[in-house]
């Protein structure tokens, strides 16, 4: 138990949960809030954190972020990438089934769940997989898996077989009560696809990963989310017509949340000019009209959260012709500034870009965090928004730097990071 | 696009990999290169040494008859050695990445890659990957580009229609997979062509296909109206199978190239092909083998065309050697 106090002292604290951002103090003990604002009477801080000319927000809750843990650690680990987390001012990561071995059995959820807390930098939510082996074919065990502790299931990059199956796993999952996690895809419709169906791919000459892969996907689970009374999440969109989609499943009612990747709020189907294998993303990069769409969806809150959709890969994993390189960015460590970007852009004011990463995940998945209410868990993330870096060598700490941002300077940067009041990442 | 992969930093051409971000001045001046290979080609001794020393790898990661002997005549007139690698019973069927593959060849000393991948950007890899002494010439990849073939194309039609900038061209056919058409569609802009037309089915047209430069057609006696250059693609069995069009028979009977159809074009039209071509499928033999077709004359430019790209990236044709024949 950690009876430590500590006050974090002369920062701009914002919480949107609570409606706060003001110059404040924050108190913690026991690794809990206790209040934001004046110190209670008697309250003697051990230790003092200085937060001049930084914000003070919640520790940012991240829905997709893979660790590669168990089973492909040569690309990362759970103790590699939970440090980058860290170092990103993460403190809860959602992390998906898709492991070699799938998160499909209890022994699993715990594994993952017991490594995390020995490496002591992020809390982990294992995502189980909505069926077995994610094959695609038979359910998961999911009430085993909700009693492991699991808050979702879903399917990640595998396809469900059929409709059917889908439609009975989305039954199932709802009468658990658990979230069910889908990354829309139709895989007839991809077809071995790897780049936007525009005119980019199209002078490329590559396989093309049309937007209806994802908006026929989309359209199906909408239809099965609203006759099953399933809670449904759809991961990682990118196109324009999904978030229409959904926004328009919202406004009659139906309980459906989406998220994005933030790279996708960034680039676009040019980004793979040149074949450049760092931008082989799935989904692909699309149009600036999409790309628009993603941001103006974030704006109105039809997507309620910015994930990392962080994909850390062995070098290896780029070095082929285009098509046969592995997809995926490693963007735990890009997470914030990228984000500021956006408020710097003018597409989000600070609040709500902070509102994206924290209480809209949180929410989501049914998750005490994302807030600095008081007697919550003090997950805590220091940032000055104005420090520049480079995004490269030492300061680089996921294994993972298959990144089209690698090397780049930015501004803002995590300076300290608390989980449970315990000081995880300190610049 | 990014094509400055292509040049070295004194700005003469290290690789060969698209026709993308190429001058027209440097497309005029390799058919003048080739132009003055041909009479090499017709010697009783048709060997220059101009390669000489030099080491070419053929590295055909997909089956291919007519590119890699004409790039390996190509390469023997030159007097360069060449080493065919069958990569069907090479290192990559056990496992090994294709980058393994280069470094290895690499380590032999060799002097040039030429390259046929079925993945579209496999030269530009491999391109950005090798040596700095050693170039890269694309035989083919994927469904990017096939710039050589385009560019035995263009001297074709240059030496039987001369000037581009009065000439309407058709290429028909399997225009979604065909890295022959949208490097042509490349070369055919870049030299200034008054119309670039494609005509296809829905099915067989690339998305955006106005984007890459030239005018759409559906109907074949439409897009034949008045061309003076009419390319037809080969048309792959795997198409039936992957739903893009009903039947051979189908086919033939809407986009096959016949007499008939092909009265549509100007009297002088040419007829070209890549090749091989499947008779009675995108084709009449009538027609293949008619006084209108060119495909033989583009089997052998592809010799001259070959010894000229790769006599400019590799030997610095052009500045020590410019001007006509050697």
């Amino acid at each position: 138990m950690n009876v430590e106090r500590i006050v974090i002292k002369g920062g701009r604290v914002i919480d949107p949960k609570n409606g706060l951002d003001a110059m404040v103090s924050v108190c913690i003990a026991g690794g809990k809030i206790i209040t934001v604002g004046d110190a209670p009477l008697g309250f003697v801080a051990d230790e003092e954190i200085d937060a001049t000319g930084q914000i003070v927000c919640p520790g940012f809750v991240d829905l997709c972020a893979r660790l590669r843990e168990p089973g492909q650690e040569f690309k990362a680990t759970i103790a590699s990438e939970t440090a980058a987390a860290a170092a990103a001012g993460v403190t809860t990561l959602c992390c998906p089934p898709d492991t070699r071995r799938v998160i499909d059995t209890p022994a699993v959820v715990n594994l993952l769940r017991e490594r995390a807390d020995s490496v002591g930098k992020a809390r982990v939510i294992p995502i189980g997989a909505l069926t077995r082996g994610l094959l695609g074919k038979e359910l998961s065990s999911m009430m085993a898996l909700k009693t492991a502790g699991c808050v979702a299931v879903g399917n990640a990059f595998a396809p469900v077989e059929n409709l059917l199956v889908l439609r009975r796993a989305l039954e199932y999952a709802a009468n658990c009560g658990l979230i069910v996690v889908v990354r829309p895809e139709d895989q007839s419709l991809r077809n071995r696809g790897c780049v936007h169906d525009g005119a980019v791919g199209s002078h490329l000459g590559l396989p093309l990963y049309p937007s209806s892969a994802e908006t026929v996907a989309v359209a199906q689970t909408l239809v099965l989310a609203e006759q099953t009374g399933a809670k449904v999440h759809f991961g990682q969109l990118s196109s324009e017509r999904a978030v229409a989609m959904i926004a328009e499943a919202q406004q009659r009612g139906i309980e459906v949340s989406a998220d994005v990747a933030i790279h996708q709020l960034h680039l676009t189907e040019s980004a793979v000019i040149g074949f450049d294998a760092l931008a082989h993303v799935n989904p692909p990069f699309r149009s600036l009209a999409d790309r628009n769409a993603l941001r103006e969806g974030l704006k109105r809150g039809v997507l309620a959260a910015v994930c990392s959709d962080h994909q850390p890969h062995d070098p290896n994993a780029k070095l082929d012709a285009f098509p046969a390189t592995e997809p995926g960015i490693s963007s735990l460590e890009t997470l914030l500034p990228l984000s500021l970007q956006l408020v710097e852009e003018g597409v989000l004011d600070l609040s709500a870009a902070i509102a994206r990463l924290t209480e809209g995940p949180a929410e989501i998945m049914g998750l005490e965090a994302g807030s600095l209410s008081v007697g919550v868990s003090a997950d805590v993330c220091l940032f000055d928004p104005n420090l520049l870096w480079i995004a490269k060598g030492a300061d680089w700490l996921s294994k993972g730097i298959n990144t089209p941002f690698y090397g780049l300077e930015f501004k803002g940067r995590v300076t300290q990071t608390l989980l449970s009041g315990r000081s995880v990442h300190c610049l | 696009m990014n094509t400055s992969i292509q040049f070295d930093a004194t700005g003469k051409l290290r690789h060969f990999l698209t026709i993308d971000g190429l001058s027209r001045e440097l497309l005029v001046r390799i058919m003048d290169v080739a132009e003055s290979f041909s009479s090499v080609t017709e010697q009783q001794v048709k060997k220059v040494p101009l390669l000489r020393g030099k080491t070419i790898v053929n590295l055909f990661f997909e089956n291919s008859t007519r590119t890699r002997n004409t790039f390996e005549l190509a390469a023997k007139r030159l007097s360069a050695d060449v080493l065919n690698v069958n990569i069907a019973t090479s290192a990559t069927s056990k496992g090994e990445s294709l980058l393994d593959t280069i470094r290895n060849i690499e380590a032999m000393s060799v002097d040039m890659f030429v390259v046929r991948h079925e993945a579209s950007g496999a030269a530009h890899f491999i391109a950005r990957h090798v040596a700095p002494h050693i170039s890269v010439v694309n035989a083919g990849d994927g469904s990017h580009s096939h710039p050589t073939q385009a560019m035995l194309d263009m001297f074709t039609i240059r030496q039987y229609k001369g000037d581009f900038s009065k000439l309407k061209v058709a290429i028909v056919g399997d225009i979604l997979h065909s890295r022959v058409a949208r490097s042509e569609i490349l070369a055919l802009n870049a030299l200034g062509t008054e119309e670039v037309r494609v005509v296809a089915p829905k099915t067989l047209l690339p998305i955006h296909a106005e984007s890459l430069g030239v005018k759409v057609f559906h109907d074949l006696d439409q897009g034949l109206e008045g061309v003076d250059v009419v390319v037809m693609l080969r048309l792959q069995k795997e198409r039936m199978s992957g739903a893009f069009l009903p039947s051979e028979h189908e086919y033939f009977s809407y986009f096959g190239l016949t007499q008939e159809r092909l009265a549509k074009a100007k009297p002088d039209a040419i007829v070209m092909h890549p090749g091989p071509i499947n008779r009675g499928v995108e084709i009449d033999s009538r027609v293949a083998d008619g006084p209108q077709s060119v495909i033989l004359r583009q089997v052998s430019n592809g010799i001259a065309v070959r010894m000229a790209v790769m006599s400019m990236v590799l030997g610095g044709y052009g500045e020590t050697h410019s001007g006509g024949a050697v």
